[in-house]
């Protein structure tokens, strides 16, 4: 799979990365690094053999349906911006 | 020439976790703002999900219901876009793996003439858990945007359909079935004020017969009455946008209830550039047949088989068990007023869907505010069955037993609202009737039998009402027929 400087743009741009003319290079080449060691492993037969989703072959342990959190606004809303009658203030956002 | 329209529905209900999907924060509603935003639901750097037990359960709950194939390992998947509401820059769903399979789920549509309905089998896709985002609030901030954090976290059940619908009175008897089903099930309390149920309904239409359309998403639609009406719109505004040579382009579309109209959103190119991948911070989830098992125990009698059962066993119209299902709480009172009174199932539906069912909305209240106990109504619908009150008398005992309570026996003792079946007494009666009215006796003896209402009138109130009618009838039309 080969990678255009253009694809590099676009994934920085879904990430919110801004990114200069010389850092894209960079994360070019480093990135098609990447992908010659994804084809490589991809030559590996792996017919009947289920995907992982995870590192670690084993589950999730679960949480009993439990409240255990307690209020803490004050402390969480010490370090936001600007905030005002308990909400965090943001730039305006409407679609 | 003819048009088809096809639409599926992906519905969001919330499921009734006390603690959130990832957190052990509150999903209680109106709380003040972000007091029920913990750590984990601000995406404070370090901390970690921690799935939730409940509403796995849940989901579970409602796969068994649906008849589907509960996954025995599924993943969650980061879902990634930049939105204030969501703090961490993703929202953690499921994605090719979720944690149930293919279902169905059976309806009955009403049709033009009232009372009317078709059953139609619409196949459900699947299921899958995911966690709500906060809430914008764009309203009063000088140009600044309010951001509530409450309601990050609070697990979700994304249930998607097939488009097997083909109008929007199906979409709508669907969605209701499906809101029917969850609250039955106890998974979801079905809100849609408060936005525990939001439908989001894709609508494409083609000529019958040819491939699908393309297909505009109408998203978050919180009344079946704007899901009906966002459809329609929807449609029209489709076919008339082909007819006129034009085409439709993919997109979302919002729907304005003040004006009943679709309106595109205008989204960037790369909206829907989610970059879906497993979310490494959560493990594979692990159901075994057990847990599977020990759930299907905990699950009610559904809504369709009691549908059935009421049909075929009790002899009640398709229509008269759908009502009698549209909540497991009606149900429960049916059937506990049946026990009262075994033989007449009918009788009980009546006054259910009747008198009980109008009075509580004149009250705006539901089955379960009624102020007549099962037992209460039983009893009452137990003297008219045994020809004890007429009909006329138990809507006075009705009445009583709505405002004040009381035993219904009681009732009609102290009231005197017992029938008379003394046939001397009212045989006595209808001979007075008879001789003070000649002129209309000799009139309906000539032919006009539309006098023989008069006659009624008045031996029902010679009896103070009292009187059996059906025997009333039989003797007067025997001593008028002189």
């Amino acid at each position: 799979m080969s990678l255009s400087i253009n694809d590099v743009y676009k994934v920085a741009r879904l990430a919110r990365l801004g990114m200069t003319e010389q850092e894209a290079q960079t994360a070019h080449t480093q990135l098609l690094n990447i992908f010659s060691l994804i084809a490589e492993m991809q030559a590996v037969d792996t017919n009947g053999i289920a995907p992982m989703s995870h590192a670690q072959d084993i589950s999730q342990r679960l949480r009993e349906d439990v409240v255990t959190e307690h209020n803490q606004r004050e402390l969480f809303q010490a370090a936001a911006p600007q905030i005002k009658k308990g909400l965090y203030l943001v730039p305006q956002v409407i679609e | 020439m003819q048009w088809e329209i096809v639409i599926g529905l992906e519905v969001h209900t919330q499921l009734s976790t006390s603690s959130k999907i990832f957190s052990g924060a509150s999903t209680a509603f109106g709380a003040e703002p972000n007091t029920q935003a913990c750590a984990v639901d601000l995406a404070l750097p370090g901390v970690l999900p921690v799935l939730n037990r409940g509403a796995v359960e849940r989901a579970i709950k409602f796969g068994l219901a649906v008849g589907a194939h509960i996954a025995p390992r599924s993943v969650f998947s980061r879902k990634n876009y930049f939105y204030p509401d969501l703090p961490k820059g993703y929202q953690i769903s499921q994605f090719d793996l979720p944690i149930v399979g293919q279902g169905s789920l059976t309806i009955q549509v009403p049709t033009a003439n009232a009372g009317q309905t078709y059953k139609k089998v619409v196949r459900l896709t699947r299921a899958h858990l995911e966690e709500d985002a906060g809430k914008s609030l764009h309203e009063d901030f000088h140009g600044m945007t309010g951001i509530d954090l409450n309601r990050a976290g609070t697990p979700l059940l994304e249930i998607v359909s097939e488009p097997d619908m083909r109008s929007a009175a199906e979409a709508v008897a669907y969605a209701k079935m499906l809101h029917t089903l969850v609250r039955w099930i106890g998974i979801c309390d079905g809100n849609m004020q408060e936005g525990s149920f939001r439908c989001d309904a894709n609508v494409s239409v083609r000529r019958p017969g040819a491939e699908l359309g393309t297909r505009r998403e109408i998203k978050n639609l919180n009344s079946f009455r704007f899901l009906q009406q966002a459809i329609e719109y929807e449609a029209q505004w489709q076919i008339d946008t082909l007819e006129n040579g034009g085409t439709i382009q993919q997109a979302t579309v919002l729907f304005n209830s003040d004006i009943g109209e679709t309106r595109a959103m205008r989204s960037k190119e790369d909206a829907h550039d989610y970059r879906y991948f497993p979310d490494p911070d959560l493990l594979p989830l692990a159901i075994d047949n057990e847990w599977i098992e020990q759930v299907r125990g905990t699950l009610p009698e559904l809504p369709l088989s009691k549908q059935a059962r009421y049909v075929a066993d009790l002899g009640l119209s398709v229509y008269d068990a759908d009502t009698l299902t549209s909540s497991r709480e009606m149900a429960d009172f049916f059937e506990a007023t049946l026990n009262e009174v075994p033989k007449e199932a009918k009788l009980c539906a009546n006054w259910l869907m009747g008198d009980v069912s109008a009075s509580l909305n004149r009250e705006d209240r539901d089955i379960t505010q009624c102020p007549i106990s099962p037992g209460q109504l039983g009893g009452m619908l137990k003297r008219i069955a045994d020809g004890t009150i007429s009909n006329a008398a138990a809507k006075e005992v009705f009445k009583i037993l709505w405002s004040d309570g009381g035993n219904p026996d009681t009732i009609i003792e102290t009231k005197g609202l017992k029938q008379m079946s003394d046939v001397g007494a009212m045989e006595a009666m209808v001979d007075e009737i008879i001789a003070a009215n000649p002129a209309q006796v000799a009139e309906y003896r000539s032919g006009k039998e539309k006098v023989f209402g008069f006659f009624v009138g008045l031996a029902m109130k010679a009896s103070k009402g009292k009187a059996n009618p059906a025997q009333m009838n039989e003797i007067l039309k025997r001593k008028l027929a002189g």
